[in-house]
């Protein structure tokens, strides 16, 4: 849909192969509000196709961050680029899914699922098809005339996640997706993530204060310090996924990474 | 309902009031009050009268164009003030004080304005039923989940799209609240803008009923006139149960 020949124009702080491989770089980003400095200097890469997880103590701003990302909230300084391309503004190339899920009480699972495509003009038929594939993809058929009030939490996520899906952007920006439902749902949740991103092949930025959550996720990990929210340490957890859930969870690999993330946090915790 | 093992239908304390009047009546205690079945007699009287539907149609005219014009500029006032801090300061102070203002003190200067005729009358509608309508709006727009609003920028809605697609949806149900109770007021407005105008519509029939102690005729007039009221507030009142029922799952 957009063109990504708009050269790198960023002073190469990486070697190209990682420009190239990066499909959101942050650079110096700060944010303030008022008096109240909310992020300091963050830089980042995203690389493409990868679930990169956003963890730490609560008011850290990471869900300041990944607005900033979408383009939702204008940062004080510094910038971020997406494909190349700096953003000011949301793009038809990120999409967001919303922690208390955002969707339109008075339409249906179908309209809202389609509402991205309906904003751009898309035709009823056309949209209505993309709808009900992503509908079906996360697992929803059967409740497509159904409204949000007589879903359930993990359902009406659901609804969310296929609207960012039916918009087919690049990346997928999430936050704290599966704080408002219940713990089994949200393992289901986690599992059905992990085949998306398979099939999907797109790039996942998620935002989560879960440490189990975003080892077993998360390709990359990126810890941000207590407020003033500062890049803390990047953490790749390189969880083999061929195991069952259950193996995944005894995996000394998992568990060790999941005790050093936990080393790192706990200082900001008092 | 139920009263000593009784089952009581639901009308019945209807029933028990229009007794108690028919009652009273008949004693002749109070002049003012002629027996329930006179009245309604008098109510059938009326209905075979084209003086009665004349009145009638004008005082619909003036009810109907004064409420349209109270929700066209009620609406979108209250939604400016929802949305803007600025105007919300600017006006807030004004709609706030004619929302519990006595209007009917106003309704004068309006026939001195636009003299005694149906203008008069569909601008104190107006005035009667726009400022409710304008705070209700107010609240519903200003009460909109933060998130649903992000929802749409993120996904590219235009402004026009942001209040077309969320905005008036998110806070249909306090939009209609406040347009029920404006027609509650409304109807206030053109009895008393036709009372005071007293040459048109009702307001001429009341003044001519009241004035020559045609007591029977003026309670039909009256009980007409409540009936009107509640069944349009209970009209909206069932479109409101419609939007209420989506409404009501707001997270």
């Amino acid at each position: 849909m957009q063109a990504v020949s708009s050269p790198p124009a960023y002073p190469v702080l990486h070697d190209a192969s990682a420009t190239s491989q990066a499909v959101v770089q942050v650079r110096g980003v700060h944010k303030s509000y008022d008096t109240v400095e909310a992020l300091r200097d963050i830089t980042l890469d995203f690389p493409r196709g990868a679930l990169t997880s956003l963890l730490g103590p609560s008011g850290c701003g990471k869900t300041t961050l990944l607005k900033i990302i979408a383009g939702l909230i204008p940062a004080t300084s510094g910038d971020v680029r997406v494909n190349g391309r700096a953003v000011t503004r949301p793009g038809p190339e990120r999409a967001f899914v919303f922690q208390d899920f955002a969707l339109m009480p008075w339409a249906t699972v179908q309209r809202n699922v389609a509402f991205g495509l309906e904003l751009r003009g898309t035709p009823l038929r056309e949209r209505q098809a993309t709808a009900r594939h992503y509908i079906a993809e996360v697992g929803l058929t059967g409740f497509e005339e159904r409204y949000p009030h007589e879903l359930s939490g993990g359902m009406r996520q659901r609804v969310g996640l296929a609207r960012a899906l039916a918009v087919n952007a690049d990346v997928l920006l999430l936050d704290e997706p599966f704080s408002a439902v219940d713990e089994q749902t949200r393992r289901k949740f986690q599992e059905d993530l992990l085949g998306l991103r398979e099939r999907e092949r797109k790039t996942f930025i998620f935002v989560t204060h879960s440490i189990e959550e975003a080892v077993y996720l998360s390709d990359q990990i990126v810890m941000l310090s207590r407020r003033p929210g500062r890049l803390s340490r990047i953490v790749e957890p390189k969880v083999d996924h061929s195991g069952t859930p259950d193996e995944i969870r005894r995996d000394p690999r998992y568990l060790d990474t999941v005790e050093e993330i936990w080393q790192v946090l706990r200082e900001f915790v008092d | 309902m139920r009263l000593c093992g009784y089952r009581i239908p639901m009308m019945a304390s209807l029933l028990i009031w229009c007794v108690l009047w028919e009652v009273v009546g008949r004693l002749g205690l109070v002049f003012l009050l002629p027996p329930f079945t006179d009245v309604i007699a008098a109510l059938g009287e009326l209905a075979g009268k084209a003086s009665f539907w004349n009145a009638t149609v004008v005082t619909l005219r003036s009810f109907v164009v004064g409420m349209i014009m109270a929700i066209a500029v009620g609406v979108p006032l209250g939604t400016l003030m929802g949305r803007s801090k600025a105007a919300d300061r600017l006006l807030g102070m004004w709609v706030n004080i004619f929302v519990s203002a006595p209007l009917s003190a106003l309704v004068p200067i309006l026939i001195i304005l636009f003299g005694l005729g149906e203008t008069t009358v569909m601008l104190s509608v107006f005035l009667f039923a726009v400022w409710i309508i304008a705070l209700d709006a107010r609240a519903g727009v200003g009460e909109i989940q933060h998130s649903l609003e992000e929802m749409a920028l993120s996904y590219g809605a235009t402004p026009v799209q942001l209040y077309g697609k969320i905005i008036v949806w998110a806070a249909l149900p306090e939009i209609l609240a406040g347009i029920r109770i404006g027609f509650i007021r409304g109807v206030k407005g053109v009895v008393i803008g036709q009372l005071l105008v007293s040459v048109i519509g009702y307001g001429e029939m009341f003044e001519l009923y009241s004035r020559n102690f045609l007591m029977a005729e003026f309670w039909a007039l009256t009980i007409l006139l409540f009936a009107f009221a509640m069944l349009v507030a209970e009209g909206v009142g069932s479109i409101e149960k419609r939007v209420g029922y989506y409404a009501g799952a707001r997270q």
